[in-house]
Formats: structure tokens, sequence, C-alpha cells
């Protein structure tokens, strides 16, 4: 019994700094999303209002809403495969036993993942620069005129999906490649003496052994990418013509640039339910996925 | 003849798989060529005069190399200061949650007390909240605790992370039950068995979990641009993101920048990748 | 603020390329007061009014602060700022030597809040050899006058080429044409929109026939590539910008083309016009510990030859009318213009709310440009969104809160 008690010291100290520093501001949040704080309120509590679903509803009409909505959908639906391949790619590349100097590629791979994201931004802001760039170089090798990345509306997204797999795509890959190495020998050895080629054994040996954790990095990834917000906050400010507005900036803007913390806390709350549909969704399919199996 | 087509045939094979060898290893430098190259273009231009880098085609390496940036980010710009700040909160935050996060997750893992079972699901459930989510009623909390704009300010909320005690705890399950209790039949205290037993058990992953705190701390932007006002108390990568907003031309200096604070992560990553990679993997076979 | 011995830190946020400049003036300040000393933090303009208002949350504000003086009357609202009436008048610091549009900038609810240390306006920017060649000698000073430049100008332009240029995306041209008008843009203590008035509709309609009638092309700030040598190669004869541009335009355009731009007032509907009432001014907080020796440098940077020594690092145009008299600044042709049209200029509505209604200005803006909606559509689309905006002031007004 005394064992118990003793437990609970163990966990107290994480669990309150967790309670404190985490739950309670959430709740907080959720309270907030129903009033309409404001900077007004800031100066004064008394200027405080409840008005229930009133920002939800305000929310769901205002356009700049729903165009930081599409923008983040575009970047979730183009990113996230983009990243899962070049992950998947990389792993394959690194796993395979003709593969040399593994540790330095992996280590050369792995490297934008561990950086800071101000620091590559700065980078990449450079490197996508409309003049002196590299990429506009590497275009202009191949006879493609200079594309103004981070001034033009219809570049600014792609280049951010460009930044955000180039950061991101190693962390997948050591997973995915942990993932490669667990797949026994045997299941390909008696297909190569079935006589299947390299890519018939890729389709059916190698993707349906990788299905489970394929599911759950995708699950993770697009949670992930959901929640875009530093690389426009660095790169391009939402800019330009707020085409790389996501829903986490718009939500940045209206509880820090502007002081509607009702309305932020109300768009914070939107995304999390998207999130957790989707992350439903997924996981629904991946256990079809895992029957059909 | 039929010794010449098998010779035939296993030159062919071996032909084939020379050609698969140089199509695997190329395609490898190709692609840690896209990963690196950003990085070591970097540093490249940080060692470039002023104003060199605006040439085109654009330059690939210095024509003569000088640490005039570094010179100038450190005694003009302060980026001694801001070092300092960065080194002093990763460090202070790593120590402090791994006090707290490797006392959690042992006693998740090993010790029986009531609802255990139930916060940890309430726990992994909160994993899917979006940290930004509590950013203003934090910070707002925080003022009332007089935190802000103080070091406490972004120590504070780090001390305890939900990832960290899944961690812990995923690792602490293959602690043999029996040893543990072989110790309390011998009269020893739980704090005794932590101390003496379970922590050296533990050390691999506490060296992993300390990697993942000191890079995710020293790389955190958002939070202490949000609760740090004094330009003095700025981290590296807070700094570098107001620098960039004030020095738009100055290629060379923001690269001499972005290599402060990149360096240090990188070369703890490399001294300690394998612990690194060990947690990412461990942490995605869940139990 | 800290006290260490007799020495009183007083911390000054500026803003941009003013707080790189100000700082190699505060030794001369340092030295003249002695007990003194002044901590400069540089804020990127970007990030500032978040910076401000996370302060103002945390309890962390410093004793002086630049504040763009759009963002005077939300500092007010939050009682954030402290009323300088009394401190002007011991120092007989004189107002009227302020231009009187930028003073009244810092004066909400009957009470000075800031003193203005920079300013900035709008006005036409045009190549005198293309006007001259199409037969436009002078500068048009009425809208009249103007229609009839543009026109001229249009015809003897080849094609691709433009009378001026509006980029799309900015709604300071707007603003400045609306201004002029005699309705105010908010009504009844600024409760509600006031875009539905004869006045603000002529003035869009006015800006949107400057697209439709072809004198200007339907293009963002961004899809100009580099506004500078469009202008010196006369791609467009004119645009509406600030004095900033005037260093910019020398820096950048050939020798050879450096006498064939200038600068003019705005035409306003009958004559000269009013423009907008831009710059920044300098304020103290209410929470400042060290508010007298705070106020000591406000009073110093507002001197006339500061002001003047500010400007000549800074290309700022200074406030004071006295400060316009030194002989170079009088002598500049182009600065000229400037110092006629900062006789006529109008403060934006003097509410918090103004910021969010001048963002969906802008959208609207470019959208009725771009011929999406009807003048009169736009108008109502922009008074029923400045409704949403200015709901809460109204409650707070009908609470009976001061103004």
């Amino acid at each position: 019994m005394r064992r118990r008690a003793v437990a609970w010291w163990f966990v107290a100290p994480a669990l309150c700094v967790i309670s404190v520093f985490f739950v309670l501001p959430v709740a907080a949040a959720l309270a907030m999303s129903v009033t309409d704080f404001d900077i007004y309120a800031l100066a004064d509590w008394r200027n405080l209002r409840v008005v229930g679903l009133r920002n939800y509803v305000e929310l769901l009409q205002r356009p700049l809403f729903w165009k930081a909505l599409g923008n983040t959908l575009y970047f979730v639906a183009v990113g996230v495969p983009l990243s899962l391949a070049a992950s998947l790619g990389a792993a394959l590349l690194l796993g395979s036993p003709l593969a040399r100097l593994q540790a330095v590629f992996r280590t050369a791979l792995f490297a934008p993942v561990v950086t800071t994201i101000v620091a590559v931004a700065v980078i990449w802001r450079y490197l996508l620069g409309t003049r002196y760039g590299f990429v506009n170089y590497a275009l202009g090798a191949l006879g493609i005129e200079p594309i103004d990345w981070l001034g033009d509306p219809r570049f600014a997204m792609p280049a951010i999906i460009l930044f955000a797999v180039w950061k991101n795509f190693g962390y997948n890959m050591i997973i995915l490649l942990a993932g490669l190495q667990n797949i026994p020998r045997e299941l390909y050895e008696a297909a190569r003496m079935d006589g299947a080629s390299a890519l018939a054994r890729f389709r059916f040996v190698t993707l349906p052994q990788l299905g489970p954790i394929l599911a759950i990095v995708g699950i993770l990834t697009v949670a992930g990418y959901f929640q875009l917000f530093a690389e426009p906050y660095v790169m391009t400010q939402g800019g330009p013509l707020q085409s790389t507005v996501s829903v986490l900036y718009f939500m940045y803007e209206e509880g820090f640039k502007w002081w509607n913390l009702g309305n932020a806390s109300a768009v914070a709350f939107l995304l999390f339910l998207l999130i957790f549909a989707v992350t439903l969704v997924q996981m629904r399919f991946a256990r079809r996925g895992e029957a059909w199996r | 003849m039929s010794g010449d087509r098998r010779g035939g045939k296993r030159r062919g094979v071996r032909r084939r798989r020379v050609a698969a060898a140089f199509a695997v290893n190329g395609l490898l430098v190709a692609a840690a060529t896209f990963a690196a190259f950003p990085l070591l273009w970097m540093l490249a231009v940080s060692l470039m005069a002023p104003g060199e880098a605006s040439a085109y085609p654009p330059p690939l390496l210095p024509a003569h190399a000088t640490l005039a940036n570094y010179r100038e980010l450190f005694a003009a710009a302060g980026m001694g200061r801001y070092l300092a700040n960065s080194v002093l909160l990763a460090v202070a935050a790593t120590a402090l949650s791994l006090v707290f996060n490797v006392m959690a997750g042992y006693a998740f893992a090993k010790l029986r007390f009531a609802g255990r079972d139930r916060i940890f699901k309430l726990m992994a459930a909160a994993l899917v909240i979006p940290g930004q989510v509590a950013m203003v009623p934090l910070f707002l909390l925080l003022k009332n605790l007089g935190l802000v704009n103080s070091y406490g300010g972004v120590i504070v909320p780090a001390l305890a992370s939900i990832f960290g005690i899944f961690l812990v705890r995923q690792y602490a399950l293959s602690i043999p039950d029996d040893l543990l209790e072989a110790a309390r039949i011998d009269g020893a205290s739980e704090w005794k068995i932590f101390g003496a037993i379970v922590v050296p058990l533990l050390r691999p992953i506490i060296v992993t979990l300390a990697v993942f705190t000191l890079l995710g701390t020293w790389n955190d932007f958002m939070w202490p641009l949000i609760v740090l006002s004094d330009q003095e108390l700025y981290t590296l990568p807070v700094a570098l993101a107001s620098l960039a907003r004030e020095h738009v031309q100055d290629n060379e200096l923001m690269m001499a920048g972005a290599v402060v604070t990149t360096l240090p992560v990188l070369l703890v990553f490399l001294a300690l990748q394998r612990y690194y990679v060990e947690g990412l993997t461990l942490g995605s076979v869940k139990g | 603020m800290q006290r260490a011995s007799d020495v009183t830190v007083v911390r000054f946020w500026a803003m941009g390329r003013e707080g790189e400049v100000v700082s190699a003036l505060i030794p001369d300040f340092e030295r003249e007061h002695p007990g003194i000393r002044v901590d400069v933090q540089q804020l990127p303009w970007t990030a500032a009014h978040q910076k401000l208002l996370t302060a103002f949350a945390g309890d962390s504000t410093p004793d002086v602060c630049q504040l763009g003086n759009t963002w005077v009357p939300e500092f007010v609202a939050l009682g954030a700022l402290e009323p300088l009436d009394a401190p002007i008048a011991r120092a007989a610091l004189d107002a009227g030597d302020f231009f009187a549009g930028i003073w009244d900038t810092n004066v909400i609810g009957g009470r000075v809040y800031g003193v203005p240390w920079y300013v900035d306006t709008r006005l036409l920017f045009y190549r005198t050899d293309l006007f001259a060649q199409a037969g436009v000698t002078r500068a048009p000073a009425s809208w009249a006058e103007w229609t009839r430049a543009l026109a001229a100008v249009k015809a003897h332009a080849g094609a691709g080429r433009y009378a001026m240029l509006l980029p799309s995306n900015e709604f300071e041209p707007l603003l400045a044409l609306a201004l002029q008008q005699d309705e105010p843009l908010l009504r009844d203590a600024a409760r509600h929109g006031n875009f539905a008035s004869a006045g603000f509709r002529r003035a869009l309609a006015f800006y949107v026939a400057l697209f439709r009638d072809g004198y200007a092309p339907i293009a963002t700030a961004a899809e100009i590539a580099n506004v500078w040598s469009e202008f010196g190669r006369g791609t467009f004869a004119s645009f509406v910008s600030g004095p900033w541009n005037i260093g910019e335009l020398d820096r950048r355009l050939p020798a050879a083309l450096q006498s064939t731009w200038s600068t003019a007032p705005l035409p306003g509907p009958r004559g000269p016009g009013a423009s907008i009432a831009g710059g920044s001014s300098l304020v103290l907080f209410r929470a400042s510990r060290g508010k007298d020796a705070a106020w000591k440098l406000v009073e110093w940077l507002s001197r006339p030859e500061i002001e003047l020594r500010f400007h000549r690092m800074t290309g700022d145009l200074p406030p004071r009318r006295s400060a316009w008299r030194d002989a170079a600044l009088a002598a500049d042709a182009r600065a000229r213009a400037f110092r006629d049209q900062l006789e006529r200029v109008k403060p934006a509505p003097k509410v918090p709310e103004w910021e969010r209604i001048a963002d969906e200005l802008r959208v609207i803006a470019e959208r009725t440009a771009r011929g999406d909606m009807s003048v009169d559509a736009a108008a109502r689309e922009l008074d029923a969104r400045a409704e949403r905006i200015l709901e809460k002031r109204r409650w707070l007004l009908a609470r009976g809160a001061r103004d």
C-alpha cells in the first residue's frame, strides 16, 4: 500500500506540470473560444462578453478563413504524398544491400531534420531568390525562365512545400528504414525463386509488409502537416496575396497581431476537430487495409 | 557448350548487379546532395565577403574565405549573448525535464497506483492536441505568475512532456520485474531501487531523451518568440528571425548567423546520432 | 527601467531604419543629460505590432516608444499610453509649429498622447518630360485636370505603356482620395461605416475609372518587377507614393534621368486635395517608472535641429514647420511638394478598429478595380464588414464607456 503512495510521488511532478501548463491552458482556450476576448477585454476584463458559438459561426463566414483552409489542404494534399514518397525512396536506397557508405549517406539525408527551422528558412529564402538564387540558376540551365518563387502567388506555396519536404523527409526515412530492415529475408528469397522482378518484389512483399508502419507514419505526417506555421511565418509572412496563410498562421495573426483571442481559440479548436476527423478516417482506412490482407 | 552459356549468364548477372549498384549509389549521392547542399552552401556563403553572394551566376565557394561576418555577428550584433542564452536554456530544460520524465515514465511502466492506466490513456489522447491551442492562455497564466520575459517562462512549460514519458515508459517496460521484486524483499525503498537499479538500466533511453529534448528546446522558435520581449534574453532562433527581417540584403551575415544557430545541434547530433535514431525507431514501434 | 546608482535608464523601442539610425544620435543626448542612459531596442516593422501588444499583456512595455500614428488610437483604447498635455505645456512645446493634420493624429478624446517624430504622406510622382511631350506642362491640380492629363499621356504613349501605376493591392491611394471628401469615412462617432456616402462612392468611382479607362494597368505590387526601373523606362509616367521614394529614385535612376521627374501635391475634387496623415509619433507608456527622464528624450528628439539631423540621416520628413525653414530642405525642389501637401493632410479615423477596416478596404478595392464588383456593391460590402468590426465598439459606447 505504501508503494502505491510512493508511486504518486514519482509521477506527481510531471503530472503537475502537464496539468497546469498544458491541460489548464487548453481548457481555458476552449472557454475563451465562446467569448469575445479582444484588446478591450485585455484592458479591462469587464469588457468581456460570453457569446456562445458566435465566433465559430462568424469564422465560417470569413473568406480569409476559407482561404487559409484551402491553402492548408493544398499543402497537405501535395506535401504529404511527396514527403512519404521521398522518405520511402530514400529508405529503399539506404536499405539496399548494394548501397555503400550507408552511415555517411544516412547522416547527410537526416541532417535537415535536426536543423533549426529559422536558420534553414533563411538559407532557402536566398536559394529561392529571383535573381541570385541557386534554384533559378539551375532551372536556367534547363532553359526555364527565372521564377519569383516567394513573390508570385502561384509559386509561393509550391516553394514552401518543397522546403517542408526537404526538411522533414529524413525523419520518416529512418522509421521506414527500420521497418524495411524488419522484413524477413526469406520472403524476398521466396519471391525471387518464384521469378519475381524487383518491381514485383516491391509490390507484393515490401509494400504489404510495410503497410502498418506506412499507415502510422502517414497519419502522423498528415497531422503534422496540418499544423503548418513556421515556414510561412519565417519565409513569406502569409503572402504574397495571402497565398501562404495556413490555418495556424491565421490563428496566430488573430491571436497575437489583433489580440482577438476569442476568435483565435475558435480557430485552434476547429483545426483540432479537423485533424481529429481526418485521423479517424485514415485509421479506418488503415484497419480496412489490414483486414484486406 | 552449356558451360559457356552458364558463364555468359553469370557475367550478365554480374554486369546487371554492377549497373544496379551504380544506380543505387548514384541516386543516393543525388539525394544526399539535395539534402546537404543547402547546409554546405550556408557554410560557404558565411565565409564570403559581404556582397559576394549576390552575383550571377551564384558562387559556390568564397574567393577568399574570411571570418569577417562572424566577427561582425559577435561584435556588433551581440551573437555571443544569444548563444549563451540558447545554451543555458537548452541545458537547463533538458536536465530538469529528464528528472521529471524519467521518474514518471518508470512509474507508469513499473509501479502500480490508482488510475494509472486511465491517466495514461488520457495522456495518449492529449497528444493529438496541437500545442498552439494552449499558447495564448499559457502566456496569460505565466504573466500572472510573473514568468513572462524571463528564462523561467521558457523552461517551466518544458519541464515535462507526454512524448518523453511515453518514450521512457516504453523502454522501462523491459526491465525484469523479478529484479525489482528481489530488491523490495531485501527491504530497499522505492527511491533506492530507482536510483541504484533502474536509472543505470535506463541509461540508453535517458541519453536518447536528452538528445531529443536538447534538440527540441534549442530549435524551439515560436514559444520563446512569444514569451521573451527583452532582446537580451533572446535565444538564437529568435534573434536570427529578428535579424533576418532587418538585414534582408546582407546574405553573408545571415548565413553566418544560420551557421552559428545550426552548428551546435548538428555537432551534438553527429556525436550522438545512434541514440537519436534508436529513439525514433523505438518510438514508432508502439506497444 | 532600472536605477543603478544615480543613472536612470530609459528603454526606447524603435522600428526599422529609424531604430538603426537613432542609436547614432543617442550619445549627444546622453552628453547633455548626464544622469540618463538610453537603451535602444530595435524592432522590425513586421513584428512590431505583435511585440508591443504582447509586451502590454506581459507588463513589459518600454518607457518611450516609436508608434506608427495609426496605432495610437489602439494603444489609447488599451489605456497603455500616458497623456502628454502636462509635459507639453511645461516644456512649452509649440503644438502650432507642427503640421495641424499630423498633430491631430495624436489627439484622442481631447488629450494628446504622442509627439510626432516624422511625417509621411502620399502624393504624385511623375515624369515631367513624358507629361510635357503629351502637352501637359503643369502638374494637375484638380480631378478634372488630372483625368485630362492622364488621357493626354495615354494617347501619346505607345502600346504597353501607361499613364499611371496604381498597385491594385495597395489601399493608400484610394484612402487619400476618400479623405479628400467632405464626408467622414465612419459616421456617428465611428459606430458605423459611412462607405455608402456619396463622397466615398465618388472617390471609389474615380479610382476604379483610372483602371477601367486604361490609365493604369491592373497589377499587384509584386507583379511589377522593379518599380523604379520601370518608371525610368517610361512604362508608366506617374505613381502615388511617399517620401522614401525621393531617395530611392535618386539612388536608382541614372544621372541622365534625374531631371525628368518631379513631385506634385495630390489633386482634389475641386482643387489641390488632402492626403493621408502618416508618420510615427513618440509615446510614453503609462506603466513606465521613469517618465520624467523618458519625456526629456522625447523633448530632445523634437527639437528642430535634431529633427533636421534625423532627416539627413534617414530621409524621413520633419513634422515641424520650423525645421522645414532649413536652407537645404527649403531648396529641395521635390520636397517642396511635400511641404505643400503636409498643410492639407487628414488623419484616418482614430479608432482601434480602423486597421482592420483598412485591411478590408484593401481587399474590396482590389476586387472592384478588377471589375469583380460594382462601386455600389463594394460600398455596401464595406459598410457590412465595418458594421461587424465595429460591433464591440458600439456595445462599449452604449454601456457608457468614454470615447
